[in-house]
């Protein structure tokens, strides 16, 4: 035998190892093949491949290995528990930047499942191997890396901790600004992810100094991008008022505004989602927005959209109204309330429902004018058929009994109360009857339609109890008529009329 | 002395006088001894009650002299209170009048005035109007250039097919396909091949250095020659036949990879490592790692081998007998090369094989 053929077997060897690699890694790109591979037993064979001589099969191997642990979180485990990920974490430091993204990727497909898979890849050291790793100087590696801190951090406040101990903050803020537009993207999304479990990692975020970049890139025509920056920008600002006011200072207001028209529903919904935290904090950056046109804007988006993207939108309609009766008027103005109004009828689930009519609620319970504005468009019929739904939930019910509540305490328009005295539930309609026996007294006109409509007769039909507050209501208005018209609409009233001829003796 | 002789011829009567006016002494002198008790005490009488009634008199007027006095400085004291009472009341109501005045006039003019707050909204309505005219206008800026973009684009591979089937071009002899004689007006497919430029054959692309494997194959690429003089058939662009022809050198991963990668990479990190070392503290990624742990066996393999401790002769020692009932290496996958060769190769007659 020559030493040719020798080395051919080797050579052989070797490709064999390589083509079978390979062909997992293939085969593992398409779902309905993992159970077969899991049930060969294809963890334990790819173990040692990870350890083989050759590189290239190594990296397949890990490609491999990738795949497969982010199909399920039972491969998953079975990864961690082969105790792959310390050959792992030792070659990131290692090997070359092929492999390196291969093993970035293994660990994001192991950390993504659950909080406890993050924590172990945690355990056996990732985090500083992949720090390290965003220091690399290939963008493809950087954002590989930056890919598996965001699927640790976004688990829980702990793991995030964890890579912000690990000094991944500033290099991902450094990886913001580089110019391949994937990696900000990733890191921008991983910023996101740290920062939106507490103040003090947003604090720890915000102190190197993300919002600056992160300001700059929102005018980027990259959609995706954008979304993860305006992603990354509101759950900084959701925390505190002074982390809402250093986002603001980006001065990234009026110009924002403009994502809000995006052909992408996510940018949208971010940006949306941005204001809402903006403004939930304090009247005075909730003014700031709404004379930066914000409130039109967000209007107008709701307009636009449909389904859930809408949710942010309406709360943040919302936030503003509550804070001050100027702001509520600012959102009637800027013509809210009939949007709202058809966001309430036309959305279908019961969350949105309930936004919708918290909204109403907040942006009606300031003042008499304020409450007119709301009932002119007509919801509250809508409500209290919310409020009366046997299909809608709890939280719904709930919701919409205290929008109604609100608005109809201050509200005066009469046409508007009409209608309830009808259909309202006792509850409803004590508020309804107490806002008759306030306005009657004070307007001649409003008796007399009050009259010609049936108001007053059904009001007398209404049965409360002696000395309860319905009562008092119901006694205020019959002293704003005469004795006569208020008997003549008094149920029975007939029959005391017939009795009255029987007892009739003529002269 | 005759008064004498007189005196003494009335001795007889004297003495029967004094007699008897002893004996009417002795007889009225208990009687006037009560009288005289009942005048004397009578008197005193008067006189205590005189005396008494003159110190009432006296208590009297001392009394309603410290009255009055008392009396009289209370009242002053009540007036004093009453008119400082009335004095604070009126001064409240005063300065009532007066805070409700300004306080009145300062929010309406600082807080809630309400012209401000009219122009205030006015101007929030119009500024709501402007930002609602330029995101539309914005809107609709965009949606144009979208439109274009996505117009260009079907401009182009409506042209790209034209210049593929320029061939299908009607000749004077022969209406084309898309020429029929039977219709009033050509295709417009028809106009488009008139319009349309010769398709030239171009070099293919050069391929960027970035996504290259990292061993140093692909340094030589030399022009082949051509196959024909003039491209023969219009089966497949000529740029795309180009591009396959001159298609780099697509070496397996195993030829790819040089034998030496893993030095070399190792060399390259150690340099690198050297070139940008901050700290002389080297990085340690197994801090947790356990040293003396159990081997566990793998999955899918039968192998009974147990990781022995060390100070033995041999690590593993060869016993056939407990190899004799194991199953063989399941060799599960088979390989599929049909899948590396797919859409690549290309023979000169144009057939894929």
């Amino acid at each position: 035998m020559s030493q040719r053929h020798v080395l051919q077997v080797f050579e052989q060897y070797q490709k064999e190892r390589m083509k079978f690699v390979q062909t997992v890694a293939e085969l593992a790109t398409r779902p309905q093949n993992i159970e077969t591979l899991q049930n060969a037993g294809v963890m334990s064979l790819l173990r040692p491949l990870l350890l083989d001589a050759v590189p290239t099969i190594q990296q397949s191997a890990a490609l491999a290995l990738g795949r497969l642990a982010s199909y399920s979180d039972d491969l998953a485990e079975a990864v961690v528990k082969g105790d792959i990920l310390p050959q792992l974490v030792y070659s990131l430091a290692e090997q070359n930047r092929f492999y390196k993204k291969a093993a970035a990727f293994v660990l994001r497909a192991v950390a993504k499942h659950s909080p406890e898979l993050a924590q172990a890849v945690v355990d056996c050291g990732a985090l500083d191997a992949l720090v390290i790793s965003l220091e690399e100087f290939d963008p493809g590696v950087k954002e590989a890396a930056a890919w598996a801190l965001g699927y640790i951090a976004r688990h829980n406040g702990s793991l995030a901790q964890a890579v912000v101990d690990a000094g991944a903050v500033p290099l991902l803020v450094l990886c913001i600004q580089e110019p391949d537009n994937a990696l900000k993207r990733i890191s921008a999304s991983t910023l996101s992810d740290i920062s939106k479990h507490s103040p003090e990692l947003a604090q720890t975020v915000v102190d190197t100094g993300a919002i600056a970049h992160l300001a700059q890139m929102t005018l980027y025509p990259d959609a995706k991008l954008k979304r993860h920056v305006f992603s990354a920008l509101g759950q900084i600002s959701k925390h505190s008022v002074d982390l809402a006011e250093m986002v603001v200072e980006a001065e990234i207001f009026p110009a924002v505004l403009a994502c809000l028209k995006d052909p992408d529903e996510y940018v949208r919904k971010n940006i949306s989602t941005l204001m809402r935290e903006i403004t939930k904090h304090t009247p005075e950056l909730s003014q700031m927005i709404v004379n930066a046109g914000g409130v039109a804007a967000v209007i107008d988006y709701l307009g636009d959209s449909r389904g859930s993207v809408r949710l942010p939108g309406i709360m943040m309609l919302g936030y503003v109204a509550a804070h001050s009766e100027n702001l509520a008027m600012a959102v009637i103005v800027s013509k809210g309330v009939p949007q709202l109004a058809i966001c309430l009828a036309e959305e279908t689930e019961d969350h949105m429902k309930a936004a919708a009519a918290w909204a109403l609620g907040q942006i009606g319970h300031h003042t008499p004018e304020h409450a007119r504005a709301v009932a002119m468009s007509n919801v509250l019929p809508k409500l209290l058929s919310l409020y009366l739904d046997t299909q809608s939930s709890e939280d719904l019910k709930a919701k919409a009994k205290k929008a109604l509540k609100s608005i109809l305490q201050k509200c005066t328009y009469v046409p508007a109360l009409e209608p309830l005295l009808y259909e309202a539930p006792s509850n409803v309609l004590k508020h309804v009857i107490c806002q008759f026996s306030k306005v009657l007294p004070h307007d001649s006109k409003a008796r007399r339609l009050f009259v010609t409509t049936g108001g007053l007769k059904k009001v007398q039909e209404i049965k409360a109890e002696p000395g309860s507050a319905l009562q008092e209501y119901i006694n205020a208005i019959n002293t704003c008529y005469p004795e006569e018209i208020v008997r003549y609409y008094s149920p029975g009233y007939s029959e005391a009329l017939l009795e009255r001829i029987d007892n009739y003796q003529p002269v | 002395m005759a008064r004498l002789v007189k005196f003494y011829g009335q001795m007889e009567r004297i003495k029967e006088q004094y007699l008897i006016r002893n004996r009417n002494a002795e007889e009225n002198r208990l009687r006037e001894n009560a009288a005289a008790v009942k005048i004397q005490s009578w008197f005193r009488g008067c006189q205590v009650r005189a005396f008494l009634s003159y110190l009432h008199r006296n208590a009297t007027v001392i009394q309603k002299t410290w009255r009055a006095f008392s009396a009289r400085q209370y009242f002053r004291q009540r007036v004093k209170t009453a008119y400082f009472l009335m004095k604070m009341n009126f001064y409240n109501k005063m300065a009532v009048k007066i805070q409700q005045r300004w306080r009145g006039y300062y929010i309406r003019k600082y807080v809630h005035n309400y012209y401000e707050r009219k122009r205030y909204l006015e101007a929030l309505a119009k500024k709501n109007e402007q930002v609602r005219r330029e995101l539309e206008e914005l809107a609709e800026h965009q949606k144009k250039e979208r439109e274009r973009i996505a117009m260009e684009r079907e401009e182009q591979e409506k042209y790209m097919q034209a210049q593929r089937l320029h061939f299908l071009l009607s000749t004077k002899q022969r209406p084309g396909v898309f020429n029929s004689p039977f219709r009033p007006e050509p295709d417009e497919m028809e106009l488009r091949l008139r319009t349309v430029k010769l398709l030239r054959t171009r070099s293919a692309p050069k391929e960027t250095a970035t996504n290259q494997q990292p061993s140093g194959f692909l340094s030589s690429i030399e022009r082949l020659p051509p196959i024909h003089k003039t491209p023969q058939g219009p089966f497949r662009a000529a740029a795309e036949v180009q591009r396959q022809r001159q298609r780099p050198l697509e070496p397996s991963l195993r030829v790819a990879t040089s034998i030496t990668a893993l030095e070399e990479a190792r060399e390259e990190l150690r340099q690198h490592e050297w070139r940008t070392r901050l700290i002389d503290q080297p990085f340690m990624p197994f801090s947790k790692a356990h040293p003396n742990k159990e081997y566990e066996a793998l999955l899918r393999t039968h192998s009974p081998y147990q990781q022995t401790a060390y100070g033995k002769k041999y690590f593993r020692e060869e016993d056939r007998t407990h190899l004799q009932g194991k199953k063989k290496f399941k060799t599960v996958f088979t390989t599929c090369q049909v899948f590396d060769k797919f859409g690549r190769l290309y023979s000169d007659t144009g057939k894929i094989v």
